[in-house]
């Protein structure tokens, strides 16, 4: 039985900042761009070179980014975007992994399951309201919905029946 | 006949067989399926089905203004609706640069905690159940009761109440509040001991729940298991230690973390919180302090475009609701990322090898709410 005392400071003595967190995954993947004026450090990379630096991420020991969060896609019309959310349980500093998808009838990204067991529901969660494909996905089958019944999350969905646009 | 056909087709003990369990099944605690493969009475692997109850909430929510999404917010994980509400008001008023009042952070800690007090005896009254001992969900029950109604008198409504509303409260606190809820922790401090002497020390349940289920701390992280069902893992997790928000920063709590990894851990971790959470609401009943109920909201929410992530400590876990606005009404994109999604998708890990059941207890000591996972 082990009762943990922290002090609400705790964590910002060893998290690292948002500054330093730039420069390491900035010397990490030099195609890296951030945005500015964001509440959460924003990374975006591009599509291919995501499960690399994903990799790294977490085997830094610097970085050391462990736990996801969260994964998600947001249909911008033009193109997708899938968003991931990285922690780290030591430290305590997060991340928000971005990538571009441009080839919306054909967006496919790699599957991040070998590095998080995790990332593997939510992708077939996103699989399923979205269409997006993930490459080495161990299980990509229809999650909520049955096979043909469209994806309800992109912004083109019509559904004459069950959704009253006002 | 030799002695492995007799093993293989007249005794059929290499045989695999699939199993469902569910959608229906009482234990499973709401519409779930599980595929399980079993050889004999053992676990091989599971599969597990959802989306019995899909409602697209996160569809729903971009047609939907912000104080509209706090209704639908409680039909999530109905047994910690006030969290639910709490985390969606979070975010907007991080976006909107609202500062709530003192009086406002002090009541949604207390109900925070009792609704999570709530929560757990429910879960500890079903957990029994699931077991086989049927007293507790009497014991479970007739204390919830107290809480149920001091919900009812202040918020007019016992399980779905959207009270919390961004920028403060629907309306003030009922002037009995204080009053029973410092009656209902004195009762209930009596009461928790019997809780133990019921269960806790049964060596029945010992055998049904010591050393079943392990998940390794490497497990828990790995597959993001968060709140009660990863703390007993030793995987720290709590976000109101790690990011403080309502009057968190204010009390004196200790984050509860057990080591074993096992269905009996994630036991204790809970039976633990209780009394945590009694702790807590103690330290800010009598301290509310004087003030508006809400802050000064405009009549339409409208949040700046931008990206928008906060988390919140639920009775089962991490809620995270990530915003993408564009500067209208509603937003145009909201997800939520539930702690019970996480924490049903690690049971194929930690249930192979375990008896059929053994995998009741194992999914009762993850306390799953299946419309939490469907959304």
């Amino acid at each position: 039985m082990i009762t943990k005392i922290l002090t609400k400071n705790f964590y910002k003595t060893i998290m690292l900042n948002r500054e330093e967190l730039k420069e390491i995954i900035g010397s990490l993947e030099p195609d890296a761009t951030f945005s500015e004026g964001t509440q959460l450090l924003e990374v975006t990379v591009p599509a291919e070179k995501l499960y690399a630096l994903a990799e790294k991420l977490k085997s830094d020991s610097r970085t050391a980014f462990d736990y996801m969060i969260n994964h998600t896609a947001v249909d911008f019309v033009k193109n997708f975007t899938v968003v991931y959310h990285l922690e780290s349980t030591e430290k305590r500093h997060l991340v928000v992994l971005k990538s571009v998808l441009e080839d919306r009838d054909n967006a496919k990204v790699d599957s991040l399951t070998a590095l998080y067991p995790a990332v593997e529901y939510f992708e077939r969660e996103v699989f399923d309201l979205f269409g997006i494909h993930y490459n080495n996905h161990p299980y990509l089958k229809r999650f909520y919905l049955e096979d043909g019944a469209g994806f309800p999350l992109r912004k083109d969905y019509r559904d004459e029946v069950n959704i009253i646009e006002r | 006949m030799s002695e492995e056909i007799i093993k293989d087709v007249i005794l059929g003990e290499n045989e695999e067989y699939i199993v469902n369990m569910g959608p229906q099944h009482p234990s499973t605690h709401g519409v779930l399926r599980l595929e399980v493969c079993l050889k004999g009475e053992t676990v091989k692997y599971l599969i597990p089905h959802i989306g019995y109850i899909h409602r697209g909430i996160e569809k729903m929510t971009e047609a939907l203004t912000y104080p509209q999404i706090i209704h639908l917010t409680d039909r999530m994980d109905y047994l910690s609706a006030h969290m639910n509400n709490e985390a969606v008001c979070l975010v907007v008023e991080d976006a909107m640069q609202i500062e709530v009042t003192e009086r406002v952070k002090y009541i949604r800690t207390i109900l925070d905690e009792l609704n999570r007090l709530a929560s757990h005896q429910l879960w500890w009254s079903a957990f029994g159940m699931d077991l086989g001992a049927l007293t507790t969900f009497f014991y479970g029950l007739r204390d919830r009761e107290y809480i149920l109604d001091i919900f009812e008198e202040s918020f007019g409504s016992r399980l779905l109440h959207s009270f919390v509303m961004p920028g403060g409260l629907m309306h003030d606190i009922h002037p009995n509040f204080q009053k029973r809820t410092k009656e209902f922790i004195t009762y209930f401090r009596k009461k928790l001991p019997e809780y133990d002497q019921l269960l806790t020390g049964n060596v029945i349940f010992h055998n049904r729940s010591k050393g079943i289920g392990y998940m390794s701390k490497e497990t828990a992280i790995g597959y993001g298991v968060t709140g009660p069902s990863g703390r007993g893992s030793g995987f720290s997790c709590d976000i109101r230690k790690i990011a403080p928000y309502g009057a968190y920063d204010k009390v004196q709590f200790n984050e509860i973390l057990e080591t074993e990894g096992d269905t009996f851990a994630r036991y204790k971790v809970r039976m633990r919180e209780m009394w945590e959470s009694l702790n807590i609401i103690e330290q800010l009943i009598d301290n509310i302090p004087e003030g508006d109920y809400t802050a000064k909201m405009k009549p339409i929410i409208k949040l700046p475009a931008g990206e928008y992530f906060r988390r919140v400590e639920t009775a089962r876990g991490e809620l995270g609701v990530y915003v993408v606005s564009d500067g209208n009404k509603s937003p145009y994109r909201m997800r939520f990322r539930t702690p019970n999604f996480s924490n049903l998708f690690v049971m194929n890990e930690i249930s192979q090898g375990c008896k059929i059941a053994d995998l009741i207890a194992i999914s009762g000591s993850l306390d799953l709410v299946i419309p939490d996972i469907d959304r």
